[in-house]
């Protein structure tokens, strides 16, 4: 349970981080805040030569709230963003998510762009990515691009991040509808372990209880999160009964390829996932003030 | 085999302290065989079980889950520097004593420091404040019942003024 030898740089800026994967290539790895490399190393699965770490980057830790995004740096500690009230008060789900993503310890030390570029298909903070529609901005010492969710996680703990690449920071988008309200849920083996499923939604509705927007996805259950974006078009206009609620969390159930495990068979993770979407489609509702 | 070593200066409890470690060498290895400062413990080095807590910069972390070269320029608390300056115990481990919240103590040094950093931030903790806060420490003995009794009783003895 110890590391292979590796180099190690301490990095001061994202131009020298950038710099230094461009000259080691595949064999740099990036560490934030290690709450998942560093087990993986010790267990001998990653075998860096040299490890680039951003924890002193300055540049890459902060929260700035702007009219229809919130930006973060993205070695922004997860506590941290736990904590921030402008930004819970403007995307509440990354608070409702946070609050299943590992435990104090971890979450003091790990951070957002971490557990983002790790894309784990059953964590937390990937599916708050995908329901939402983040963007990840992307530096090398080229330049920068920015990639939305859905094109930036492409497999299990894979995304389309090149290896001269770090992420730079998150923009997550602002929902401007007054009656907006967001839910994340899951079941794991104990509270903060990775989710057998998870489930996250964020809607809005009009004066009159009828969706205007919606989103929602589900977590444990692909090879990446997935969001169900023509699903939860089926939801718009509607009151949220019960029977186009439970029709649609059926579908999205449907479209989900779970595998099986020690812990639960497929068949029943896919019952979790009907069942915890409807869920916390049903929570988001009454927390935009609708429903009964 | 000679592995390219890196110059770290840590303040560990209060002292500086210097060395040259491999990149490899984890925190906690540092501060128990390096610091001979064992009252951290090592359980799962995985970052599981949270006996290897320690405070960094203030923060409870696992210990198991940083290289000792990242602390460098780093403040460290260990379970070592939570006595009272005397070398008495703090009221946080004498309540741990007085409630019995330890049988094996393994994970004794782990569940004070994720105490401790719950007292500091909140002086008044309720039941489910204090059961989050120790949610990533497993014991395997006590069945956390007297360790969340002991923290209510030190949250306790503090708010009246006790050290």
């Amino acid at each position: 349970m110890k590391s292979a030898p590796f180099e190690y740089l301490r990095a001061d800026s994202i131009a020298s981080a950038c710099e230094a994967l461009r000259r080691e290539g595949d064999s740099a790895k990036i560490i934030a805040g290690g709450q998942s490399l560093v087990p993986i190393m010790a267990m001998r699965l990653v075998r860096p030569s040299l490890l680039v770490d951003i924890n002193e980057i300055a540049a890459l830790k902060f929260i700035a709230v702007e009219r229809d995004a919130v930006r973060i740096g993205a070695c922004t500690r997860q506590a941290l963003v736990e904590r921030d009230d402008a930004l819970a008060s403007r995307v509440p789900l990354l608070r409702q998510a946070l609050a299943w993503v590992g435990h104090v310890q971890t979450r003091n030390r790990g951070t957002l762009g971490g557990s983002i570029v790790h894309a784990d298909p059953c964590a937390e903070l990937p599916l708050a990515a995908q329901v939402l529609g983040a963007k990840m901005v992307l530096r090398s010492s080229s330049g920068a691009r920015t990639l939305a969710a859905e094109e930036f996680f492409t497999g299990p703990m894979v995304t389309a991040t090149d290896s001269s690449e770090c992420l730079e920071e998150v923009h997550w988008p602002v929902w401007s509808e007054p009656r907006t309200g967001c839910a994340f849920t899951e079941i794991a083996n104990r509270h903060g372990d990775f989710a057998m499923v998870s489930a996250a939604c964020q809607l809005a509705l009009d004066g009159e209880g009828r969706c205007v927007r919606a989103a929602f996805g589900l977590g444990g259950v692909g090879q990446t999160p997935l969001a169900f974006p023509r699903l939860a078009a089926r939801l718009l206009g509607t009151k949220l009964d019960e029977a186009v609620v439970k029709s649609v969390a059926q579908d999205a159930a449907a479209q989900t390829e779970p595998g099986s495990d020690l812990f639960a068979t497929a068949d029943y993770r896919r019952h979790l996932a009907g069942v915890l979407a409807a869920r916390v489609i049903r929570a988001a509702q009454e927390k935009a003030g609708g429903g009964k | 085999m000679s592995e390219k070593l890196y110059s770290i200066s840590v303040e560990v409890n209060g002292v500086a302290r210097s060395a040259h470690v491999p990149a490899r060498l984890s925190l906690v290895d540092w501060l128990r065989d390096d610091l001979r400062l064992t009252g951290t413990h090592v359980g799962c080095e995985h970052g599981i079980c949270g006996a290897c807590s320690i405070m960094l910069d203030g923060e409870p972390v696992r210990s198991c889950l940083m290289y000792a070269v990242q602390a460098d320029g780093h403040r460290v608390t260990t379970v070592e520097g939570l006595a009272n300056p005397d070398g008495s115990m703090s009221v946080l481990q004498d309540s741990f004593c007085k409630c019995h919240a330890m049988q094996c103590g393994y994970c004794t040094p782990g569940m004070l420091i994720a105490a401790k950093g719950l007292l500091e931030a909140n002086r008044h903790p309720s039941d489910t404040e204090i059961r989050a806060a120790i949610g990533g420490n497993l014991c395997r003995c006590t069945g956390y019942q007297q360790i969340v009794d002991a923290i209510h009783d030190a949250a306790r003895r503090m708010a009246s003024g006790a050290k």
